[in-house]
């Protein structure tokens, strides 16, 4: 596969490692009552589409940045890759 | 008709023209007792057993292809029990005893063939692991024997002992570890819970649940709605989509595994080889092919498509252990779409909609688990109680900190 | 009609065939270059330009192998990829498993042998399963073999004896295989007309084209053929378009490469054979491509009737195109059977070529039209309606039985000793399935087509199911045109100017999947490799295995070293047949890599023996290789001394003697691999707090502190030490094994969760070399090396680092410690590692400095109950079993981790808590990892109650210690347990784990 990296353009996937689901930018709040159970759904529940997903792609053997890809799990196919920085920042995470 | 040499020594001299279907075609019944969703290695499994060891009657297996579309036909075939927690050795012990006796049991040759399972060490911190994993598996009851360098010398002669990069420092040796030919494990069980009165049905995809109140009273199918008193789902790759429509998130991830198969070679690989200090193993089919595999692909996929990165990881693999078959050449390769847990165990459950149950997780180690699976699975189903060997493989156990894993790997699936 | 010649005798050879088969000038075989070669023993000679196939038909050789199951004789039935009797064992050097006879070119020397047939290929034992037939149909093998109970090895291991094909050598390959990346707008694949018309077309807009075919020269279908191209024959303008691609630098051209394998985004795989470096064994081209021109042709399938598979039967291309383009003819009397029009080009062709042609043995009700008069001029005669009942001959088709419908179904038999057939044509749409499309049935060629793919790619010519000459070279064209076009190349619109080409009449095909067999008893082959037959799929049917991947897999039909190229279609049209269904609706099955086997040394390539993972060194590496270091694997790749023995020391010898150095005297530990990242920024307080378990904001600068690092989900990650080196810049160490994982971790939540704090992150793991000096004499080795700063007790304290010199090196020293005792951990450049490790040496050399492995340091830390992780710590274990739960801050408001460890079972219920054991016998180590095990239940599953997860006998204790995980643990101290060991049980009594200086003395010393 390829990744068109939003900085460096299109880089070979062997260069990436794969951790999951883009939701994992996502962490519960620690002091919401109901904490527990939702780093339990945060940490072990999952999506898993068949179909588009967005998921966390990180640059291991190139620049090391993080990316958000969109891609179809289905055909392979990437629609849109976004530094994970970016992604994060518009989503305010920041505590 | 039960197969026997007699019966094809019979066939063969009157025209083989009396061998009757292994399994009917039957048109999908209004409701049954169970409808197990999969038919697959495991579904048909718990299908036999349900019928057979449970004597439930009023059973049907519904499949959206034909069966042993999934991962039972895709896999490297290889069937072992050397485990090391607590929560899975037991259950896969309980599988390789099934094994041995399954041809007798379903009256149909899925060729077990117990010609052991070595997993070389190529370090002292490796051989410490090995030795920790021998020990958790004789205390289970299982054989396990550490050997040395002269011992795996013994058996594969042919490995590169001194030259490598990983030089090989000695092995687990599980001598009762093989393989099985894996469609006809498939076919098998079809053909055993068929002879029980169960309705196996193809081309039949569920596509949705019947749930009224938190209780599971049948599924929507491609061939009409069917009632029933218990759905049980096994469908491995599909789980995360399928148990959607029961609105369920699962703790599981769909990845691609790839599996190989050379041209056929005269006998060369004794038993099954892995290597330890890269992802790959292989061993022999009865036709001469070399069967290996290696590593997932390591991203989301419900393509039955891998991708070249890995392959080429898997010969590296091959060739650091045995470079002569460098010249060996590669037949085949294909991708199955394997159902990964978050700690690289499997479930085997009721779930929180009553009447409802769900078998999966079992990562790219379902198949040696499937006559277990089926067993545990039915037994659940029909006593309402988890079988003693498979009480630990429950989906709530992240909620609790009970997680089984294996390689200590953590909520990361494609690191399991 | 051409003279038949005989082929001259070199003297050196005795034995010698003669090559009666060969014509005197037709074909690209070069005459004047003979070469000598071995089949199964025996001598023959053929030419440059030969296969080991067309120079064995040359001799007259008829039976090259035996099938898989029958055993029955085989002769060559194609002329390229798509064989499946031809299989031989190459040997010698070269030796090769499984090589198909009809892409293997001749040369000088070339040795080998069939495969599966014992004693010879002519007289073969396993033959005998051939008249045993009836009992070993399809799928018998499940029904039987089954007493008694689990036995099925006793029959396998005779069963693998006589399956599988050829031989693994048992000795590495010479030479080299690697691997080249390339980067091209246009792949063409294929250089037959269309893929020549395309490259051309392509290569002329300027676009870089990469043109690759897996022949040893272009030309394809045309290399033997009579077509005529403006007047001349085609070959001329193959010729002419190679040269012109061949001077065009734009233009890359590969011979003898194939296309195996066709991944995401146009990522190809091109196996090269014989490069064009000698060293080089195989190359693998891994090809992004911007477009992708399949132009992969067809390969003619042959016909399903009685016997089909006798020696003698060859698809007609193949006849023809072995006397058009190596001048062999494969027989010399010869009937032609078909269901298309095809044939009887083929028919002329063998005809001029000196074959006497009796008879074209039709299917069809009408033949064509416009070739019956050149026919009747060679005096071949056309049967239509007809079919073949039977093949004569054992060893080589000696006659065939026709019997005709409008003759009153009488049975004619015709004498020939070549029997040409041909079933129509399969356009090869694997790349294209492999790339993600569904092939299509198309009822006019009675074969599958492209369908549409999700990838930039697209078919051309006959792989499209168009096999006019001319509408090749324009389909060609236009896709060499648009694929260039769409890279942005559409300057050229004209493309090449399309030639003139002979008339060629519509294939007319009746589809055809099985020829009446006249007897229950006959048999006609699909699958020719693994000896599947037309009853084999209508017994699978019957027994209910209806779907078409049921019936390969049961009957193993089209799953030969052929892939199916041959059967396929011919399996799913009997099976729609069978099924009463069209062969559209059966479906085919996805073709997967390798569309060609390709080989483990290729997929490798140079990264095989050492170099598949290089291991890491250090600047000390050396040293201990050449001072008695027993170095292995520990994990990051690198490999460390386990521990230094001196002449005639045992590993224990060596490791009791360190050991007790260090805890008397001193000792020095190359500590290099340690993990290190620099941390900078403002924000990297607020950052460690959330990482470790503990808390950050207090410590001074010049000072450390020992962290815990949990991963998310609550489990040991990581746990070292960080100093703060200055205001805003941190040092952390890590374990060596987790170093990169732990950067990851890092970077992930400063990537993804917390992009606002204002820290940066350095791995410096190889920058700095890490030398530890210790044990009680630490200071005194410390002072000896000029030291240039007060290490006393009072100035440099536990836990202190400093930036100072050591023997004139810039270094910082740090009090830390991972044996317990006295220990200053100097850092330096690695640069100068070595030179600091010699300084110290000589420094210590007084106080008998020794210098320490990696096991003597485990068992150091043993004795002091420092945790390992991967041990102790072992992805099992929370913060809180390995005895660690002062490090988690009581006052701190959130880490990584902490709602994890907050779950139920972590909190309450027993947990596996780390102890220390005394073996009730001194001298017995236990092992790491044996079980500690609760006699008193038969629960099997709950037997085990612990493990050791290290043993160690302690020379400074001078008895076995162990340290072990254990349920419950700290409340059983003082009792005994039971150890369960490879041989018999043993006990110990569970003790603190802490075995040397509790209260840590010696290490603040």
């Amino acid at each position: 596969m390829i990744i068109e990296h939003p900085l460096l353009g299109p880089r070979d996937a062997a260069e990436f490692t794969y951790l999951g689901d883009a939701a994992m930018i996502d962490r519960p709040d620690w002091q919401s009552g109901d904490a527990i159970r939702e780093f339990h759904d945060y940490l072990y529940l999952r999506d898993n589409p068949a179909g588009e997903h967005r998921e966390l792609w990180f640059h291991e053997q190139g620049d090391r940045s993080w990316l958000v890809v969109t891609r179809n799990t289905t055909t392979h196919e990437i629609t849109k890759v976004e530094l994970a920085r970016d992604t994060a920042l518009a989503s305010g995470r920041h505590r | 008709m039960n197969y026997s040499g007699f019966r094809v020594f019979w066939e063969g001299l009157t025209g083989n023209a009396g061998w009757k279907p292994a399994w009917r075609d039957p048109d999908p019944r209004a409701e049954y007792d169970i409808v197990i969703v999969g038919g697959g290695g495991h579904g048909l499994a718990t299908a036999y057993y349900l019928a057979k060891e449970f004597g439930q009657r009023n059973i049907a297996v519904v499949e959206k292809g034909w069966i042993g579309s999934g991962n039972v036909g895709r896999n490297t075939t290889i069937v072992r029990s050397n485990y090391l927690l607590p929560g899975n050795e037991p259950f896969y012990e309980f599988s390789l005893k099934l094994w041995e006796g399954l041809e007798q049991d379903f009256n149909f040759n899925a060729m077990v063939s117990q010609r052991g399972i070595v997993n070389l060490y190529h370090s002292d911190a490796q051989r410490d692991a090995f030795a920790r994993r021998g020990n958790a598996m004789r205390l289970a009851g299982a054989d396990a024997v550490l050997l040395d360098q002269d011992g795996i010398r013994e058996l594969c002669p042919f490995l590169d002992f001194d030259n490598a990069r990983f030089p090989i420092r000695g092995g687990l040796w599980q001598p009762r570890g093989g393989t099985v030919r894996h469609d006809a494990v498939a076919w098998g069980y079809a053909r055993g819970a068929d002879k029980n009165g169960v309705d196996i049905l193809q081309n039949c995809e569920v596509t949705g649940f019947q749930i009224d109140n938190g209780v599971c009273k049948g599924v929507e199918t491609s061939r009409g709605k069917i009632r029933a008193k218990k759905v049980a789902v096994c469908v491995a790759g599909s789980s995360s989509r399928v148990m959607e429509r029961a609105g369920m998130r699962l703790p599981i991830e769909s990845h691609v595994l790839q599996a190989f198969v050379t041209e056929g070679l005269k006998p060369i690989i004794p038993g099954v080889i892995t290597f330890g200090a890269g992802h790959f193993y292989v061993s022999q089919s009865d036709k001469g092919g070399l069967v290996f595999g290696g590593d997932i692909d390591g991203y989301n996929t419900y393509a039955q498509r891998g991708n070249l990165p890995v392959v080429e990881d898997v010969c590296e693999g091959g060739m650091a252990i045995m470079p002569m078959i460098g010249r060996a050449r590669v037949l085949r390769m294909w991708g199955g779409v394997v159902d990964m847990s978050m700690d690289g165990s499997p479930f085997i459950d009721k779930t929180a909609i009553e009447g409802l149950y769900f078998n999966g997780g079992w990562c790219y180690g379902g198949f040696k688990a499937t006559p277990a699976s089926g067993y545990c699975y039915a037994h659940l189903i029909a006593r309402g109680e988890p079988h003693p060997v498979a009480v630990d493989y429950r989906l709530d156990r992240f909620r609790h900190g009970a997680m089984i894993d294996e390689k200590g790997a953590g909520a990361q699936p494609n690191l399991h | 009609m051409q003279k038949v010649t005989r082929c001259v005798q070199p003297r050196r050879t005795k034995v010698m065939v003669e090559s009666t088969f060969r014509l005197d000038a037709a074909g690209r075989v070069d005459r004047s270059h003979k070469l000598a070669f071995k089949f199964n023993d025996r001598k023959y000679v053929g030419y440059a330009g030969d296969t080991l196939a067309s120079a064995l038909l040359a001799n007259g050789v008829s039976i090259v192998g035996r099938s898989f199951k029958y055993h029955r004789p085989r002769g060559i039935m194609s002329a390229g990829i798509e064989e499946t009797n031809a299989i031989v064992q190459l040997l010698g050097d070269a030796e090769e498993p499984n090589v198909t006879a009809t892409t293997l070119p001749l040369y000088e020397g070339l040795e080998a042998r069939s495969v599966n047939a014992w004693p010879s290929v002519n007289v073969d034992v396993g033959s005998i399963n051939n008249f045993f037939h009836r009992f070993i149909p399809a799928g018998f093998y499940y029904k039987t073999f089954m007493w008694p109970g689990n036995r099925w090895d006793w029959y396998g291991r005779a069963i693998r004896k006589v399956a599988g094909w050829g031989t693994a050598p048992r000795k590495p390959a010479g030479g080299r295989y690697e691997h080249r990346y390339h980067h091209c707008d246009v792949l063409v694949v294929g250089a037959g007309p269309t893929g020549l018309a395309a490259a051309l077309s392509a290569g002329r807009s300027g676009a870089r084209v990469l043109l690759v075919d897996n022949q040893t020269e272009a030309g394809g279908g045309l290399l033997g053929s009579s077509a005529v191209i403006d007047g001349s024959p085609a070959i001329a303008w193959v010729a002419d378009s190679v040269q012109e691609i061949d001077a065009m630098p734009n233009v890359v051209r590969l011979a003898e490469a194939s296309a195996t394998g066709y991944y995401d985004q146009n990522y190809l795989t091109i196996l090269e054979r014989r490069p064009d470096k000698s060293w080089v064994k195989e190359r693998l081209w891994k090809v992004r491509a911007r477009q992708v021109v399949l132009a992969t042709g067809a390969i003619e399938r042959p016909l399903t009737f009685a016997d089909n598979d006798r020696p003698g039967v060859m698809l007609a291309s193949a006849a023809s195109n072995y006397c058009l383009r190596f001048g062999v003819m494969p027989g010399r009397t010869a009937v032609v059977f078909t269901n298309n029009n095809g044939s009887y080009q083929h028919a002329l062709e063998l005809a001029d070529s000196g074959i006497e042609v009796k008879a074209i043995v039709d299917l069809r009700a009408q033949a064509d039209a416009g070739a019956c008069a050149a026919l009747a001029a060679r005096n071949i005669e056309i049967l239509p309606r007809s079919r073949i009942a039977r093949v004569k001959g054992a060893g080589r088709v000696s006659a065939v039985d026709v019997i005709s419908s409008n003759g009153g179904n009488k049975r004619r038999r015709i004498r020939c000793d070549l029997l040409a057939v041909s079933g129509g044509w399969n356009p090869n749409v694997q790349l294209h399935s492999q790339s993600g499309g569904r092939p299509e049935y198309n009822a006019d060629i009675a074969s599958f087509v492209p369908g549409t793919s999700p990838q930039d790619e697209m078919s051309a010519g006959a792989c499209r199911g168009q096999f006019r000459l001319s509408t090749c070279l324009e389909e060609g064209r236009d896709a060499g045109l648009r694929a260039a076009s769409a890279c942005g190349f559409d300057e050229c619109d004209e493309g090449i100017a399309l030639p003139a080409c002979s008339p060629e009449p519509d294939l007319d095909i009746l589809a055809t999947w099985e020829v009446t067999l006249p007897k229950k008893s006959s048999r006609a082959f699909l699958d020719f490799n693994n000896d599947v037959t037309s009853k084999d799929i209508r017994l699978a049917v019957r027994e209910g295995y209806r779907s078409v991947e049921l019936v390969k897999r049961y009957t193993t039909a089209g799953m030969g070293i052929d892939q199916g190229k041959t059967g396929n279609v011919n399996i799913i049209g009997l099976l729609a047949e069978i099924t009463d269904t069209a062969p559209g609706s059966v479906g085919t099955t996805s073709f997967r890599p390798a569309y060609s086997p390709i080989s483990f040394g290729a997929m490798a390539g140079t990264d095989s023996t050492d170099l598949i993972m290089p291991w890491r060194r250090t600047p000390v590496t050396d040293w201990f290789i050449a001072n008695g270091g027993h170095l292995d694997e520990t994990g990051a790749l690198f490999r460390r001394p386990l521990f230094i023995a001196k002449p005639g020391e045992t590993a224990g010898d060596a490791i009791n003697r360190e050991a007790l150095a260090v805890r008397n005297g001193v000792g020095i530990y190359d500590g290099t691999p340690l993990g290190k990242i620099s941390i900078k920024g403002p924000d990297t307080v607020t950052f460690l707090d959330r990482v470790y378990t503990n808390s950050w904001g207090k410590l001074p600068v010049g000072r450390c502190k020992f962290g815990y690092m949990l991963h998310d989900d609550g489990r040991l990650l990581d746990d070292g030490v960080t100093f703060r080196l200055s205001e805003d810049h941190y040092l952390m160490s890590t374990g060596s094994g987790v170093a990169e994982v732990v950067l990851k971790h890092l970077e992930k939540l400063l990537h993804c969760e917390w992009p606002d704090l204002d820290v940066y992150l350095t791995p410096v793991t190889d920058q700095w070399a890490v030398l530890c000096v210790c044990g009680p004499k630490a200071r005194e080795v410390m002072l000896a090396a000029n030291t240039d700063i007060d290490v006393s007790r009072e100035a440099f304290k536990f836990l202190d680092t400093r930036f100072c010199r050591v023997a004139g090196i810039d270094a910082r020293v740090s009090r830390v410690t991972y044996t317990g005792e006295l220990s200053f951990e100097i850092v330096v450049a690695s640069r100068h590692g070595r030179r600091l490790w010699d300084a110290l040496l000589s420094a210590g050399e007084k106080y008998d400095i020794t210098p320490v492995g990696s096991d003597t340091s485990m068992l150091l830390r043993t004795e002091k109950a420092f945790i390992a992780a991967g041990l102790e710590g072992d992805g099992y274990a929370n913060i809180h079993d390995v005895g660690m739960g002062w490090v988690v801050a009581d006052d701190k408001t959130d880490f990584i981790g902490k709602r994890s460890t907050m779950r139920d079972l972590n909190i309450g219920g027993p947990r596996p808590e780390i102890v220390g054991l005394l073996p009730t016998e001194k001298d017995f180590v236990p092992s790491k990892g044996s079980p500690i095990i609760d006699t008193d239940t038969a629960d099997e599953a709950q037997r085990m109650i612990g493990m050791v997860t290290i043993g160690f006998h302690s020379p400074n204790l001078n008895r076995s210690i162990a340290l072990a995980q254990l349920r419950d643990g700290r409340s059983r101290m003082g009792d005994t347990v039971t150890l369960f060991t490879k041989k018999r049980l043993a006990t110990a009594q569970v003790c603190n784990p802490v075995f040397i200086d509790p209260d840590g003395e010696r290490m603040r010393s």
